[in-house]
């Protein structure tokens, strides 16, 4: 006798349901962390203190 | 209470495929393909990694538009033999999962777009689809014949979206991309509308061959491919446009307009007879019809991309 009951049958059921749902989050993630990067490595102007500071780039605060 | 008994049963499980059937992915493939196109064409080249992100953003919100939609018009759709096999009237998805989806994903959808592009493009994919979900499927849809003439602007943002994302602005190239899409959208639906005339009659649905009948649409069908064909050639004369686009437009606009022509030219009893032949026609040429100008407006991109600029093509507006 197993001393594990057996799996219900709505992990089977709603097998597409959650790997479609885990694909979507694992695509969310990368996109969101691909972007971070991205923009972390763009010259930008905001924070003087920034590595990526970048003082010929307009200001958003002067362009407000 | 057994823990199987709260659970749907299978005939009424939702699958994966079901929510994605509710964002309308073949109004997906047109929204990413136009906004695409908007985001390329501008003069301010964006990073790749943005550029899918953005562009995925404006899907996923015309997606979370189309899912409202669904929820809203579940009651018509039931009637309709066009949309009777949609998720909700087939009983695959509950209208409650409709909504929540789609306030989900538009929530999801503009705030991100904020964050990988800039606040106004994120201010036009909200204002899309408050658009076509109150605007259009809550109000104009079931109350006046205009429905798809002021509706039609829901489906005109994405290329506009895409510019803004790209320039951080709006401006005359990404109007004319606007009003190209705005002004295809009522001879596009009005074909449609011709041969579903039934289909709309039983919904109740007051389309315009249902209130004025045939004969009106058709004269309207013209009337607007006449103000098209001029709007559709203005881009040629704009830092995006050049004479490939031109001559493809002028093709296009041609024979969009013959077309119309044609269609003025029959009568119902001929239509009927062809089992709307013509119509079917006209609505599947209508699709190549803005499809190819937004290929042609790629084209002048690659091609200024190959720096073959057009040194004596006049740049009017």
């Amino acid at each position: 006798m197993s001393t594990f009951r057996p799996q219900h049958e709505i992990y089977t059921r709603r097998a597409s349901r959650n790997i479609g749902l885990g694909l979507a989050l694992a695509v969310f993630v990368i996109l969101a962390f691909s972007v971070t990067i991205v923009k972390m490595s763009q010259k930008q102007s905001e924070d003087p203190r920034a590595l990526n500071f970048d003082p010929s780039a307009p200001s958003s605060e002067a362009s407000e | 209470m057994s823990d199987s008994t709260w659970t749907a049963t299978k005939a009424h499980e939702a699958q994966f495929g079901d929510y994605v059937e509710l964002l309308k992915p073949r109004v997906m493939r047109l929204v990413i393909f136009t906004a695409a196109v908007g985001l390329i064409v501008a003069p301010n080249p964006v990073h790749p990694v943005i550029a899918l992100a953005t562009i995925l953003c404006i899907a996923v919100g015309a997606g979370a538009s189309g899912a409202l939609n669904m929820w809203w018009d579940a009651d018509i759709d039931r009637v309709m033999a066009r949309t009777a096999a949609r998720p909700i009237p087939s009983g695959r998805v509950q209208p409650g999962e409709a909504l929540a989806i789609g306030v989900a994903l538009s929530g999801l959808s503009v705030m991100m777009l904020a964050l990988f592009g800039n606040l106004l493009a994120a201010g036009l994919l909200a204002f899309t689809i408050f658009f076509y979900a109150v605007i259009y499927s809550m109000w104009l849809k079931r109350t006046t014949p205009q429905n798809i003439v002021i509706g039609g602007a829901a489906g005109a943002f994405p290329p506009m979206i895409g510019w803004a994302v790209a320039t951080g602005g709006i401006g005359v190239e990404s109007l004319l991309m606007f009003a190209l899409i705005f002004i295809w959208t009522p001879p596009h639906f009005w074909a449609l509308a011709l041969f579903r005339n039934d289909d709309y009659t039983r919904a109740k649905v007051p389309m315009l061959p249902v209130t004025h009948g045939e004969v009106t649409t058709r004269r309207h069908i013209l009337a607007y491919s006449l103000v098209l064909a001029p709007i559709a050639l203005a881009p040629a004369f704009t830092q995006i446009g050049g004479p490939v686009y031109f001559a493809v437009a002028l093709v296009l606009n041609v024979m969009f307009v013959l077309g119309a022509l044609r269609l003025l030219g029959r009568t119902k009893q001929a239509a009927q007879a062809s089992n709307y032949r013509a119509e079917k026609r006209f609505f599947g040429f209508s699709i190549l019809y803005l499809f190819l100008h937004f290929v042609a407006l790629l084209t002048e991109a690659a091609l200024r991309g190959f720096d073959l600029n057009w040194a004596h093509w006049p740049v009017l507006f």
